[in-house]
């Protein structure tokens, strides 16, 4: 199920809204003809809603956004990416569960 | 600390899980299936399946799921996305802690775990997964546009992945240790007909390499061990599968020697209480239609195991 807490970032937002960011911020790298990406979709809603005011939860859509993704050198998605200050602290890919998630957001609070 | 109980418990949500749940779902059997995405299981990778009868004109693998999670739910089949963190299922009662926390208990319980891709354990694996080593053609695919990539395997993965990644790749090299291929023989014809792809035998992928951008060629060694570097921007690994049995009691479990888990015809494993589904179990063919076979049995053996060990709760749904 879509929320309204997680964040839809484009290339031309990505400075604006995640790397000048006071907030740490989850983004997840993703496409619609992506079967793992759209299979963690409600895992992302809900960090969305229960980091709520701690950190930032964003989505990439990697079709329409080509220009972020070639700059972090993303292949594979889902790929998700933790920022910190505007820098890219940590890294996984693949459709991963969510205690995993969890402890790359709480190691960036 | 009050735990969750249920008749059973199904772990995995992919084909034979979801399967599995639809059957026990049917049968008002007070059921939770655990899974740790909302829609799971190796077909999710699969751009279209052309092999699951009644879907004659093919159906995507993400889009198979989805329906079969959804033909599980009409009939009342409860989910709960978490990870498992231990499992205990050697008593009469198996108990799941979860990694948020809670803890579940059940009657019964039907594995389903399933297996994932397996990795070829060489230099450069690792630190290019991601930037340039993918176990993923449809998700992979579209970032290698008009880029020269490999694929490593001859079974029908590979075959069937590499054909997909035509439609993205200028030029795909199949490498096989092998001197045939082991893909089923359309698969095998229509790789031989496509120009795009060429292939490597009695080859092996000795080492990944690359620098900053990720991957930039690959380490071979051909027959006689005489050495070559193809370059490529991409290398996708389909050779073969492993299962997910990391937390389950091995111990007490029979198996294989690759960790797949033997069962009996009803499907039950070595545990009381206890039966298999789908690519965890030992078995020689493992398809979509064979995993939800699997899971319909499996149902059908836990409800009859439910019903004679159990018989006071047998109409308890919720």
């Amino acid at each position: 199920m879509a929320n309204d807490k997680v964040v839809h970032v484009s290339d031309s937002e990505f400075e604006n809204k995640v790397i000048a960011s006071k907030l740490p911020c989850l983004v997840d790298f993703w496409a619609p003809w992506c079967g793992p990406c759209k299979s963690i979709g409600p895992v992302i809603d809900e960090l969305a809603v229960e980091y709520d005011g701690k950190a930032m939860v964003a989505k990439v859509n990697v079709d329409d956004n080509p220009a972020t993704p070639g700059k972090f050198g993303i292949r594979a998605i889902p790929t998700l990416i933790m920022f910190k200050n505007g820098e890219a602290v940590d890294q996984i890919t693949g459709a991963v569960g969510k205690a995993q998630l969890q402890a790359m957001i709480d190691k960036a609070l | 600390m009050s735990a969750s109980h249920y008749q059973l418990v199904i772990v995995g949500g992919g084909p034979a899980g979801l399967t599995a749940g639809l059957y026990a779902a049917r049968a008002r059997i007070n059921t939770l299936l655990i899974e740790k995405t909302a829609v799971s299981g190796q077909v999710l990778v699969t751009e279209r399946v052309d092999n699951y009868p009644g879907f004659a004109d093919g159906v995507s693998g993400y889009e198979l799921m989805e329906k079969m999670a959804l033909h599980a739910e009409r009939f009342g089949l409860q989910k709960k996305l978490a990870g498992i963190a231990e499992f205990a299922l050697e008593g009469p009662e198996k108990r799941f802690s979860l990694e948020n926390g809670e803890t579940i208990t059940a009657d019964a319980v039907i594995l389903c775990n399933g297996a994932r891709p397996r990795k070829l354990n060489i230099p450069g694996e690792r630190e290019f997964a991601g930037r340039g080593v993918s176990y993923c053609a449809t998700c992979d695919g579209p970032f290698y546009r008009n880029q020269e990539i490999a694929v490593v395997g001859g079974g029908n993965t590979a075959i069937q992945e590499a054909l997909h990644l035509t439609k993205f790749a200028q030029k795909i090299t199949v490498i096989h240790r092998r001197s045939e291929l082991r893909a089923t023989k359309i698969l095998q014809e229509r790789a031989f007909a496509e120009e795009k792809i060429e292939f490597v035998w009695n080859t092996q992928v000795k080492a990944v390499q690359g620098g900053k951008s990720g991957v930039e060629s690959l380490l071979l060694s051909g027959e006689g061990g005489a050495e070559q570097v193809l370059p490529v921007t991409g290398v996708f690994m389909f050779i073969g599968i492993q299962p997910n049995n990391e937390l389950l009691p091995l111990e007490v479990l029979e198996h294989d020697q690759a960790g797949f888990l033997h069962t009996d015809e009803a499907m039950a494993t070595a545990l009381p209480g206890v039966f298999a589904a789908g690519d965890i179990r030992s078995k020689k063919f493992r398809q979509i239609v064979n995993a939800a076979s699997d899971g319909a049995v499996a149902a059908l053996s836990a409800g009859h195991y439910l019903e004679q060990h159990f018989p006071n709760t047998s109409d308890k749904s919720s």
